[in-house]
């Protein structure tokens, strides 16, 4: 069960504007196991939709530039491929529900029409099955098939990201990228659409990367979690190892700046500062500058990965200090 | 739709009207007098004012136009001044050589002009962009007068491949709808460009790539039909201005078409047939503006939805309530 379905090693990626470098996504490492739930959670611009996008090989071409890095899927390494096998895995194997439902789907053409065209290319269907195909979907995500031919604006945004959904569940992916599905939508149809994913992700045994940087989120429906922050993972392991041994300072704001409930305070405690400027990033730990601990070899060189507990690994000092 | 349409052709009805007195006001303040030009410099002014009674033009602005208008209800648009044969005749046998100039030009722009600017767009920033981008701006910049000169000179007096002028055979209408659909090609493949270049950036565009969509149906299915609505806006306005610039092609390839019946009709002040020309180019232009609305609302649903008429969209719900209904009795029915 514990088989590794992707792995990430060690990925880099910029994008080059006309003005500057921006160093998006700094040598990262992942793992998604078979069947499990990976929430990886940071603020904007921490690099989370890059690192998806890289993932299908899908970021835009001109500007970014992966510079090193291997992304093991099933054993092929994703980046030495070919474009034409790359697209037989697109949509089949991985496919991606990208943020906002307004904007991800084709105004003009019909939603049923959106959804089976992936049938199509990904299986030898006739136009017929893959129309019945797609109804199937679209009763999966709950919504009627008689509107299989209706058009993406006669649909509300819960109800579009609902079809986004059946768009990436349509060829029963191994892998499932969700960047932030419910970004979007209001709290209660959020609720839905996640309880929706988590009932279709245990009935169609896909595995799931769960971009979001809601932590509610994550404890609910992941297994593992891994905080990015300024294109780095620094912290990464099993929810409960996360969630009730924090060892990363920066987890542990992320942490302490959610509103509480059970406490009577009159103002939330946010992460003083700002995400460093990803085109000019400080030579020593990315996140020295807002760090309450932050000593003097924080600023001058770069923590490296430490393993407290299998499987839950830091990037920081302070954890490794006890040496 | 077919409400919409009956909607449509009825509101050409003021807007010809309109038309026809423009027309009729400009002809007025024009300088310039058909009686005199028709009989030369040597007339007597006997001579011309009997011409001018004979032609009504001594009648008040209003009675001039009122009898215009009644003969024009009746499908008479009068007789030219200068051959003295009906306006309609003449111009039914010249109208067939100003629709085909138009429609091949305006075919050839679409044909090169819509996959160039795809082809453009889809190779920014590269050198193959640039040099569609310089050529395009020369055509767009170059009048058509000129291009029609040039291609004289090169392919019909240097090469003989073609010929002057005439169109005896197939080949003489190749130069003037080239020369006329140069410019044109130029600015639809710099709309069909800038239009693309909006439209692959959409996150639509990224949803498709990441359902393993090929490029090519990347390209010509997603990206192409969001961005060929404002294009085919801009070749219904195209077809206004061809109808105007298959003037100046007809003029000097010699074409017996509208535009040159027009043309000659302009120098000598004959009233009917400018009134006819105009009447009948606005005509068509109005009709070529409502197919493009017509095919906007074939390409877009969401334009489409503002002409469905109520009752049909209460048929629909109706449909889908028993489609409802036939679902739930099957469900049960299990």
């Amino acid at each position: 069960m514990s088989e590794e379905l992707l792995e990430i090693k060690d990925l880099r990626i910029e994008y080059h504007t006309d003005e500057s470098v921006i160093h998006a996504v700094n040598g990262i490492d992942l793992s998604v196991k078979k069947g499990q739930t990976l929430g990886l959670v940071g603020e904007t611009g921490a690099g989370k939709t890059t690192i998806a996008k890289s993932i299908l090989r899908i970021l835009p071409g001109l500007q970014a530039k992966i510079l090193s890095g291997e992304i093991r899927f099933e054993g092929k390494d994703l980046l030495s491929v070919s474009e034409r096998e790359m697209r037989k895995i697109r949509g089949n194997k991985i496919a991606m529900i990208f943020q906002d439902p307004m904007t991800a789907l084709n105004p003009i053409e019909t939603i049923g029409f959106q959804i089976s065209e992936t049938l199509k290319i990904h299986n030898k269907l006739t136009k017929k099955e893959a129309r019945k195909k797609a109804c199937e979907m679209l009763e999966l995500v709950g919504i009627p098939s008689y509107r299989y031919d209706e058009y993406p604006h006669q649909f509300s945004g819960g109800m579009k990201q609902r079809v986004v959904i059946a768009i990436g569940l349509a060829c029963n992916p191994e892998l499932l990228l969700a960047d932030e599905p419910t970004t979007a939508l209001d709290v209660t149809i959020q609720a839905q659409v996640l309880e929706m994913m988590a009932e279709l992700k245990e009935k169609l045994d896909t595995s799931v990367i769960l971009i979001t940087h809601d932590l509610g989120v994550v404890a609910n429906f992941c297994d593992s979690v891994a905080v990015a922050y300024a294109g780095e993972i620094v912290e990464r392991g099993t929810v409960e190892q996360i969630f009730d041994h924090v060892a990363h300072p920066y987890t542990e704001g992320l942490f302490a700046s959610l509103p509480r409930l059970d406490r009577r305070e009159r103002r939330l405690k946010p992460i003083k500062g700002l995400m460093p400027d990803p085109a000019a990033l400080p030579e020593g730990c990315s996140f020295c500058d807002r760090c309450p601990y932050a000593e003097e070899r924080c600023f001058k060189t770069k923590p490296a990965d430490v393993e407290l507990e299998p499987g839950h690994i830091v990037k920081c000092f302070r954890v490794a200090g006890g040496e | 739709m077919l409400k919409f349409i009956g909607k449509r052709l009825l509101m050409l009805i003021p807007v010809l009207i309109g038309i026809t007195l423009v027309v009729q006001l400009l002809l007025e303040v024009t300088p310039g007098d058909p009686a005199k030009l028709m009989l030369g410099m040597n007339a007597t002014p006997e001579r011309v004012a009997a011409l001018r009674e004979e032609l009504g033009l001594n009648d008040p602005f209003l009675v001039r136009y009122g009898r215009y208008i009644w003969n024009l209800c009746h499908g008479d648009l009068g007789n030219s001044f200068m051959t003295g044969r009906p306006v309609f005749s003449e111009m039914i046998q010249r109208f067939p050589y100003t629709l085909v100039l138009v429609c091949i030009s305006l075919f050839l722009s679409v044909v090169f002009g819509i996959p160039l600017g795809v082809f453009a767009s889809t190779h920014q920033h590269t050198w193959k962009d640039n040099l569609a981008m310089f050529a395009a701006l020369f055509c767009v910049s170059m009048p058509a007068f000129w291009f029609a000169l040039m291609l004289i000179q090169r392919f019909a007096v240097k090469w003989r491949l073609l010929p002057l002028s005439g169109i005896a055979s197939w080949k003489g209408w190749v130069l003037p709808c080239v020369a006329l659909a140069l410019g044109f090609t130029a600015t639809i493949t710099r709309q069909t460009r800038s239009n693309m270049l909006e439209v692959i950036r959409q996150d639509y565009i990224t949803t498709a790539r990441a359902k393993g969509v090929s490029e090519v149906t990347i390209k010509y299915r997603h990206a192409l039909k969001n961005a060929v609505t404002p294009v085919i806006m801009v070749v219904g306005g195209m077809f206004g201005m061809m109808l105007g610039g298959a003037l100046i092609s007809e003029t000097i390839f010699s074409i017996p078409g509208l535009g040159q019946y027009t043309m000659q009709a302009l120098n000598s002040r004959d009233y009917p047939v400018i009134q006819s020309s105009v009447l009948v180019l606005s005509l068509l232009f109005a009709i070529v503006i409502l197919l493009v609305d017509i095919i906007f609302a074939l390409i877009d649903p969401r334009i489409r939805s503002q002409y469905i008429s109520k009752r049909q969209k209460e048929a629909r719900t109706d449909q889908k309530k028993e489609d409802q209904e036939k679902g739930a009795a099957h469900s049960e029915g299990r």
